[in-house]
């Protein structure tokens, strides 16, 4: 089959590799019809995530038809399905209590060596995120073995969309927690730092769930003008004293709550952020943490931090003091994709959410390099990119 | 009113600085100082009493060595009761459906023949005896006089709080070959029984929550 590979940072090539298999019992080998790139796997692109080897593939937001079943499969051949980034063995002490994003199981026991010393713990498994979340081979490929498919994957009903319900796998439900774990209530603001995909729907998420009024930041106008869109007011930081706008937009309080969809790889032209980068670039600081800090600043005392954005390792000058004498909660973690989809399907479904307004490109598979450089480079025009495979390349 | 002037102020200060020891004397009175505290500290570590015992399991100690053996071990919480697990694991036939580093089994009586897996494509044979076995509850073995390796080791099951299952422990002492160096060679091959024990209990994890053990590969012949 086709799938798309990392050669190195900045180097991502579609190779020909050998078919998956059915290996466990509750596989499923799933057709992918629809898969995109996403944001955190700019991280990976750019090579600020360690464990990630020559030849891994990438990918990890994939639908797709049922192909193939494990005799523990509840699948059927056929069905079309969503497939959750998160891979998540349902039996669990942390699957129980619905952390899916925590499961104990699906990580391979001798990749779990090399989370342990790092995070205290082993992380779960993950499709194509490295070999710190399993190595799993990911979704940006013809076909993709699909681990506890009793589990994860979200059968949908035939006539929808592939570009209404993809999100269902990572960013939708991603920015649906964003906005829970920001713990909103009536007449409360909402801040949201980042106008990518996760931001956007934490934006949309949030005015459902009943934000008085939520506050995008960001910097490229298009992004900006998304937000707009899905009835966010706007801040250009290029533009505005961020902190001080805030403030004055909420009466001198200050946001209730503050969500953090940027991550990793801040950008701005902050002093702190520049040494950051620095630091990133030489590999002795993976995090660069810009939005993070600013976020603390400007939420009012007493009030909630959510943190969708992927980090990776330790963070400077983090302002530990604001968080600890304005009574601060921080609320973060991988998405629990499992716990969401039904709901979110039907919301889809009602016509309540809508995600096709953000797809601003669609390539055959053969063209995922072009994608994964353009969504990196020109991020005002490419808000997101879903690759078709088994499409001939223009 | 009357004012101490600058001057009068600095003899005043000179006079203070003078009444003190030289320099020198005071760099050869901190020295003794410090040597006599370096040896005051010897001394204390001699006869300090032995600090009491706290609550954690002994092969968590900063000494890893007791003796002329290493001690290694793990805790795992599995979601299933604890019966179940005792029962599969006293079969110990099933034990190589979860540790990768065991080659065969052959159980008659009390007696267990091993063969493991050692670094660099060796395999040790280990034979074992059951020196304790309480269904349900442990499961103890030392090794006999026809082992090529010296250990001893057991397994415990006990009931998790707040019905997660079945908390399962094990303790390994066994005396490495080759003493120190043999069990760091052992662990740079990932050979090395912590390592190993780690492993395999995630596995025995997986294998008893899930019914399969998690792997990456996308194919059986990979």
């Amino acid at each position: 089959m086709r799938a798309l590979t990392y050669h190195g940072s900045h180097d991502v090539r579609v190779d020909t590799v050998p078919d998956p298999e059915i290996v466990n019992p509750r596989d499923a080998i799933i057709e992918v019809t629809s898969t995109a790139i996403c944001g955190s796997d700019l991280h990976l692109y750019d090579g600020v995530i360690p464990g990630v080897m020559s030849g891994d593939i990438l990918g990890h937001e994939f639908m797709g038809r049922v192909v193939e079943t494990g005799s523990g499969s509840t699948l059927k051949k056929g069905q079309r399905v969503v497939v959750p980034f998160t891979i998540s063995c349902g039996q669990c002490f942390h699957c129980k209590m619905q952390q899916f994003s925590a499961c104990d199981n699906s990580n391979p026991a001798e990749k779990q060596d090399l989370t342990e010393p790092l995070y205290g713990h082993p992380l779960s498994g993950l499709f194509g995120y490295s070999h710190l979340t399993g190595g799993y081979p990911g979704g940006q490929a013809e076909y993709v073995r699909v681990p506890f498919s009793d589990v994860g994957p979200i059968v949908i009903p035939e006539g929808m969309d592939d570009d209404e319900v993809l999100f269902l796998s990572d960013i939708l439900p991603t920015g649906w927690m964003a906005a829970e774990n920001a713990d909103i209530t009536e007449g409360d603001t909402v801040a949201v730092w980042g106008c990518g995909p996760v931001g956007l729907f934490a934006v949309q998420s949030a005015r459902i769930m009943g934000a008085h009024q939520v506050i995008a930041i960001d910097h490229h106008p298009h992004r900006l003008e998304l937000a707009r869109l899905m009835g966010a007011k706007v801040i250009d930081y290029t533009q505005t004293h961020v902190l001080e706008a805030l403030m004055e937009m909420t009466g001198g309080i200050g946001p209730d709550a503050v969500i953090d969809a940027v991550g990793m790889e801040s950008h701005g032209f902050a002093p702190d952020n520049v040494f950051d980068t620095i630091k990133q670039k030489v590999g002795i600081g993976a995090d660069a943490p810009h939005a993070l800090r600013m976020a603390i600043m400007a939420v009012r005392k007493g009030g909630r931090i959510s943190m969708p954005g992927v980090y990776g390792g330790f963070a400077d000058k983090f302002p530990l003091g604001a968080l600890m004498e304005k009574g601060l909660q921080l609320r973060t973690g991988q998405t629990h994709v499992q716990r969401y989809t039904k709901d979110l399907l039907r919301r889809i479904q009602e016509g309540e959410i809508d995600t096709t307004f953000l797809i601003s490109h669609r390539l055959p598979l053969e063209e995922a390099p072009r994608g994964y450089a353009n969504f990196k480079n020109n991020q005002n025009e490419w808000t997101k990119v879903v690759l078709k495979p088994g499409t001939a390349a223009v | 009113m009357t004012y101490r002037t600058f001057e009068e102020d600095r003899r005043a200060r000179r006079a203070r600085h003078a009444a003190q020891p030289g320099g020198a004397a005071l760099a050869v009175g901190l020295g003794l100082l410090l040597l006599g505290g370096l040896a005051a500290r010897q001394y204390a570590g001699q006869q300090a009493p032995r600090r009491p015992a706290d609550s954690a399991p002994g092969r968590t100690a900063r000494r890893r060595r007791f003796g002329d053996y290493a001690v290694t071990g793990r805790s795992v919480t599995i979601n299933r009761p604890r019966r179940d697990i005792y029962d599969f694991w006293r079969d110990f036939s099933n034990l190589s459906k979860f540790m990768e580093n065991i080659e065969s089994v052959h159980a008659s009586g009390d007696i267990t023949r091993w063969t493991i897996s050692a670094p660099m494509g060796h395999a040790v044979d280990v034979v074992t005896r059951i020196v304790s076995d309480r269904p349900g509850e442990e499961i103890a073995w030392r090794s006999t006089e026809d082992s090529e390796i010296d250990t001893e080791g057991k397994v415990m099951f006990r009931d998790a709080p707040g019905a997660r299952g079945t908390v399962v422990e094990t303790v390994i002492a066994y005396r490495p070959p080759m003493g120190e160096l043999g069990r760091i060679v052992a662990t740079l091959f990932q050979d090395e029984p912590g390592v190993q024990a780690r492993r395999n209990l995630k596995r025995l994890k997986m294998l008893l929550e899930t019914g399969e053990i998690a792997t990456n590969r996308n194919r059986n012949d990979g």
